[in-house]
């Protein structure tokens, strides 16, 4: 199977191709196309895990295989294929989430005027995604992490007609561009250094390389790009508005699959920023920051779609620290849950959307009685965030917990265990005012069809059960596949198990207190921590720094920018064109148009010539 | 006893008689008498030469009929151009035609 891992990310790619060349008049073969070769993926996908599993292939010896791509003398690139346990495990996360948001889709996009080219975009991100996932160098992954990056673009656009859409997709277009440089030169300084793209040879070279400066500032380069991709702060302004997207989307790509490659790119070469301790603990501040500011942004919004936006880049954060405290088992075991779970909260969310036509949450309200699948897969979804046992987020959050108090983080770990509870408060709230409670809707809801309950259902046994690969008693679970250096063993910490589920019940009973039994009103908290509400709402007012930043600061500089261009650079252009042209009007009054001055100044010209050249012969001037 | 240069003289004369008039008259017509005049004095230079140096060759004579003809087809342009100026302007003084100026 695993020579035929290449086919993966092809099959959607020719999905793209068929969809756009052929197919696009007729919508359910377009849906078809796409989902077959998308299930077609996911089987190749299953091999080649289970291949894994029995051959023995582990972190230390991968299998690998490329093939040229380009050549220019001194610089050699190659396409190829990495398989090792991250590879196979990633390839599932992806296939499994892709297909069922495009079964999803089916039900959610029916009657959509673009459902055949949202399609084709599908096929296009899946094939990219997998590309990432597969690639065996930098220069193969930041081509498919730009190609990730064009698909977000078109999917967030995809109701471009809308100006706020429209908007979005360029704010987060922008804004990955910017990150992406920064991995860009990241990529250069290593290539550089030590001459080559290979994840693998790049891990031998820094063995032993003494230059701990150099390999930093390539690290904290590097780790630009996630940090735009997987939305952490200061670049995360773009994910919230990403929602503009069609819901499927935002699953799929802003929540399960494309935010999570930063973490992926942080765990495929976790040597790299091994090496570079420094670059590390940003990693792990960075992570824990972004995770405690987007959940206490989480508790006060109002749309459904952005409460979930907040939770992912929350969790983003959760992974990006995991990965910063030391432990790759951990946050890509919560990358694993985490896209199960998100990609069920947003299908379900679609749905909700779906039946009642608004985002906001004050607009639903006893979805139950209507919508029971919906709901009640959703609760899953929400308790397998929140983290109760023994739903899947229980397992990989506590073992990120776990992670960062044994690598003596005990600030971050108390800001994790802060965020579980904020978590479990923000995602009940969300459920207890848009699914029960009093009926504000404005239409009558109805259930959504089967092809869009089916996933969620799929998605949520999934949420129940995949925590137990991870879970810390289970033999040859997750940690002893994805591991960097030798398999990490932790023993069950049982009172950290009983302190994050002790904090997750209390969100949730505080936010049944306050929006369920409404014992506590959230009208009068609201009043008398006024101005705080204000800034949380208005998500830490970055937006409006950042705009002023702009106007002011970069517009200034681009202002002199433009006064330098048009006055040195056009001044100098347009002064000798102005200087030619002076002379020509002076020197055209001797062109005075009489045949015989020009015949004189000829038969001069020919006299001094003669004279000139006669000079030898007729002895010249002594 | 006419030798080369009594010939020679004749041509320099010649020539700076006719740019004399090629330059100063202010007749179109006149300026064209000049120019054959110099073209003329060439010719005679070139029988000269020819006759003096080398008198087994015919090479001057040849050019010399060659710059006849060319003359005689320069003229007949020259004389037609200054018939459909005169017919446009009613004049031929060269002073006056100066249109391709700027």
């Amino acid at each position: 199977m695993i020579e035929l891992a290449w086919l993966i990310p092809v099959l959607p790619a020719l999905g793209f191709v068929i969809i756009a060349l052929a197919t696009k008049r007729f919508k359910l073969l377009s849906a078809l196309v796409a989902i077959a070769a998308m299930a077609t993926s996911l089987v190749i996908s299953l091999g080649i895990f289970f291949e894994v599993l029995q051959m023995g292939i582990t972190m230390e010896n991968p299998v690998e295989y490329s093939v040229r791509w380009m050549s220019v003398p001194g610089i050699e690139i190659n396409a190829g294929i990495l398989i090792d346990p991250l590879t196979a495990v990633m390839l599932l996360v992806v296939c499994i989430v892709a297909l069922l948001v495009e079964i999803y889709s089916m039900g959610y996009m029916e009657g959509d005027p673009g459902f055949s080219r949202f399609y084709s975009y599908l096929s296009l991100f899946a094939s990219s995604m997998l590309g990432l996932v597969v690639a065996n160098n930098y220069f193969q992954m930041f081509f498919f992490w730009e190609l990730v990056g064009l698909c977000s673009y078109l999917l967030i656009g995809f109701y471009f007609g809308r100006k706020s859409a429209a908007d979005a997709n360029k704010k987060a277009f922008i804004t990955n561009r910017v990150a992406d440089f920064g991995f860009m030169l990241g990529i250069f300084f290593l290539f550089y250094q030590f001459g080559t793209f290979n994840f693998g040879e790049l891990a031998e070279a820094f063995h032993g390389y003494e230059n701990i400066a150099f390999l930093t500032m390539a690290a904290i380069l590097v780790f630009i790009g996630p940090i735009g991709k997987s939305a952490q702060f200061p670049l995360h302004v773009w994910l919230p508005d990403a929602m503009e997207g069609p819901t499927p989307v935002s699953a799929l790509i802003h929540a399960a699959t494309m935010v999570a490659a930063g973490v992926y790119l942080l765990a495929r070469q976790f040597v790299l920023f091994h090496a570079a301790p420094v670059s590390l603990l940003t990693i792990a501040y960075v992570g824990g920051f972004t995770s405690i500011f987007a959940a206490t942004i989480a508790v006060v919004q109002d749309d459904i779609k952005r409460i979930l936006a907040f939770s992912t880049l929350s969790q983003l954060g959760y992974m990006v620290m995991a990965v910063g405290v030391g432990s790759i088992t951990a946050g890509m075991f919560h990358l694993t849950t985490h896209a199960f779970f998100k990609a069920l909260l947003f299908l379900g969310a679609g749905s909700a959307i779906h039946a009642v036509h608004s985002n906001s949450i004050w607009k639903m309200g006893a979805l139950v009685k209507k919508m029971k699948v919906t709901t009640w897969t959703f609760v899953i979804g929400a308790l397998a965030l929140a983290g109760i046992p023994p739903f899947a987020g229980f397992w990989s959050k506590d073992e990120i917990l776990l992670a960062t108090k044994e690598a003596g983080f005990t600030g971050l770990y108390i800001i994790g265990s802060i965020v579980a509870f904020l978590t479990a408060f923000y995602m009940f709230r969300l459920i207890f005012v848009a699914f029960f409670g009093e009926d504000r809707t404005e239409h009558e809801p109805h259930e959504s069809p089967l092809c869009m309950t089916v996933p969620l259902i799929i998605l949520a046994v999934f949420s129940i059960f995949i925590g137990f690969w991870g879970a810390p008693f289970v033999e040859h679970g997750f940690a002893s596949l994805v591991y960097f250096e030798h398999p990490h063993h932790v023993t069950p910490d049982y009172m950290l198990m009983f302190t994050s589920t002790l904090l997750a019940i209390a969100g949730i009973v505080l936010a049944w207190l306050v929006y369920g039994k409404k014992v506590i009103s959230a009208e009068k908290i609201k009043n008398r921590f006024q101005p705080i509400h204000n800034i949380l709402y208005n998500k830490y007012y970055i937006d409006e720094i950042y705009q002023w930043i702009f106007d002011n600061i970069v517009l200034t500089i681009a202002s002199m920018f433009k006064w330098h261009d048009r006055n040195v650079v056009d001044g100098t252009a347009h002064g000798i064109s102005d200087s030619i042209r002076a002379a020509g009007a002076r020197l055209r009054f001797i062109h005075t148009g009489s045949l015989q001055n020009y015949a004189l100044v000829i038969f001069i010209a020919i006299v001094l010539i003669v004279l000139w050249m006669g000079m030898p012969v007729l002895g010249g001037i002594q | 006893m006419i030798t080369i240069y009594h010939y020679l003289l004749l041509g320099a004369v010649l020539f700076s008689i006719g740019l004399y008039g090629a330059v100063s008259k202010k007749n179109a017509i006149a300026v064209l008498m000049g120019i054959e005049l110099m073209l003329n004095s060439v010719n005679i230079n070139l029988v000269a030469f020819n006759r003096f140096l080398t008198p087994d060759a015919v090479t001057g004579f040849i050019f010399t009929i060659f710059v006849i003809v060319v003359a005689a087809a320069e003229v007949a342009v020259a004389l037609a151009l200054v018939v459909k100026v005169y017919r446009e302007r009613l004049t031929s003084n060269v002073d006056e035609i100066d249109w391709l100026k700027w």
